[in-house]
């Protein structure tokens, strides 16, 4: 067991994938309960694929990829918005139309860069905890720390808006900027673990967790709380498996998630498959 | 509240993608009655509720209550939301939702006060679901689902309560409680508008009626407005309560 989990730790680079690991799973699966309440987990898509045009052109022009990626998944939100309250498309097709060209840039400039020199941008796309350097721990940290404040502060607007915007509205809240509020979030979330889950499979964890523990639990918090747990755990098993048997580590990560979601799907003393249909036959 | 505080409705008017939803809506809500806004389906019942409050865009009037526009004091308005608008799987129990009510008097980055959780506890207790106090919201009937959003508007200590359907789906006993509730908050002087979806029994219970078919038909006193010509303006040949209940 020791040679197992702890010896791996005496190597820094595993120190500061663990860290990584502990600090994604947090904040995904917190920030992730807030989409899935919305019913908007689409959206943590559309947003994921949209932050590689701006991560790119960052690392052309020569500022911070991360904050390239940030605006570029923000301003994606802004244009799915402003397509569907400008025409007769539904939110899910602008949600479609802008995060897939956004994507296909992404892509093609990726290609374009890699012509020309020998970075290699495929760790965003799968995400590779086991490389992430002294610098990205910090501003993951940063990020969720930053994260969890803003939720803890404005919990109660957020619990209200999300569950009855029209109500928020009458209630004389801001809820456009709430609205807004949440999609800043969502995108520092994913920009926090583009190196560890990279953006095709970030979805997963900020979806998966929150999706287990609402299998277990009935308050938003206890949602957070428990969700925020699962992905912890997920992350750090997904971390050593990675390790061990040189697998990539995004997909290695979700699929211990969505095992723990299987386990409640299947076995939640309220909700779950098997335990309803004991229930039922006794 | 004197009679100054009563709602002036001035040519409201609400438009979706070109086409009139409500048109030219002029009247008065007088504080310290029940008031109902009536009419079929489509005439536009919550959209004048929601267009009151600001909650749809206006094409066209506005909404005065004292010497302001009302969408500027929302703080005072208590607004209840048609049930099926609502997501009853959202992860809550009965007590955050009523607790919900208490957000605009806490303000922004406080605790709800032991002061609200009282005045929540009061509520649950008024509308009769004190002991659903933990339930998730999801395992609530339709009738219990009315009672806490009754009970969340309550914490909200406003001047003005709106109810869009709040009868739509619910048991005789919920009704009972409802009106019970409403009659008590129009008796203290609070302004009281309910849109209500049907012409039958339940009618009486109001003291003045809003007409509606995408116009207004008629507003004022119940009696004044359920005449037989006003009520086939309103709903064409077909009335199909009317015959039993005229006023």
């Amino acid at each position: 067991m020791y040679d197992l989990l702890i010896e791996p730790l005496q190597a820094e680079f595993m120190q500061r994938s663990l860290l990584t690991a502990v600090l994604v799973g947090i904040v995904c699966a917190t920030v992730g309960c807030y989409l899935m309440v919305q019913r908007l987990a689409l959206l943590g898509d559309a947003i994921s694929h949209s932050v590689l045009p701006g991560l790119v052109i960052a690392y052309i022009i020569g500022i911070d990829i991360f904050l390239g990626a940030f605006i570029a998944g923000v301003f994606s939100t802004v244009v799915i918005a402003w397509i569907h309250t400008h025409s007769q498309i539904k939110e899910d097709a602008a949600m479609g139309i802008v995060f897939s060209a956004f994507f296909a840039l992404g892509i093609t400039l990726m290609t374009i860069v890699q012509k020309e020199t020998k970075i290699d941008l495929n760790h965003f796309l799968f995400g590779n905890i086991l490389s992430v350097t002294q610098s990205e721990v910090i501003n993951t940290l940063v990020i969720t720390v930053l994260v969890l404040v803003v939720i803890v502060l404005l919990f109660k607007e957020l619990m209200l808006y999300t569950f009855d915007p029209v109500g928020a509205q009458a209630a004389g809240l801001p809820t456009n900027l709430l609205n807004f509020g949440l999609m800043v979030l969502i995108a520092l979330t994913i920009v926090a673990s583009l190196k560890s889950v990279g953006v095709i499979l970030v979805l997963a964890m900020l979806i998966t967790p929150g999706a287990t523990a609402y299998l277990l639990v009935y308050r938003l918090h206890m949602m957070m709380i428990v969700g925020a747990a699962i992905g912890v755990i997920s992350s750090i098993t997904g971390m050593y498996l990675s390790f061990h048997f040189n697998l990539p580590s995004g997909p290695a990560i979700v699929l211990v998630a969505f095992g723990f979601f299987l386990l409640a799907f299947l076995l939640s003393p309220t909700q779950g498959v098997l335990t309803q249909s004991l229930s039922k036959t006794e | 509240m004197n009679s100054a505080s009563s709602l002036a409705v001035d040519h409201l008017g609400v438009q979706y993608r070109m086409v009139n939803a409500l048109s030219n809506v002029t009247c008065s809500v007088n504080a310290g009655r029940l008031t109902g806004i009536i009419g079929p389906n489509g005439a536009g019942k919550s959209t004048l509720l929601k267009a009151m409050l600001g909650l749809v865009l206006p094409s066209s009037g506005q909404v005065i209550w004292g010497d302001k526009p009302l969408k500027q004091q929302l703080d005072r308005v208590a607004y209840i939301p048609q049930r099926s608008q609502i997501d009853w799987t959202y992860p809550a129990t009965v007590w955050d939702v009523v607790l919900m009510g208490r957000i605009r008097k806490t303000g922004w980055l406080k605790r709800y006060s032991t002061v609200s959780r009282r005045l929540a506890a009061d509520a649950l207790e008024r509308v009769g679901i004190a002991n659903l106090r933990h339930r998730p919201i999801g395992q609530l009937s339709g009738g219990q689902q009315q009672r806490v959003f009754l009970a969340k508007a309550l914490t909200e200590e406003a001047e003005i309560f709106c109810l869009d359907e709040p009868l739509a789906g619910i048991d005789k006993k919920t009704e009972a409680i409802v009106f019970n509730i409403l009659h008590e908050l129009a008796d203290t002087g609070h302004t009281v508008l309910v849109v209500h979806h049907d012409l039958g029994q339940a009618i009486t219970n109001f003291d003045d009626l809003i007409l509606l078919n995408q116009e207004l038909i008629a507003y004022g006193s119940r009696e004044d407005v359920l005449t037989k010509h006003n009520i086939q303006q309103a709903f064409g040949g077909h009335v199909p309560f009317f015959e039993s209940n005229a006023a």
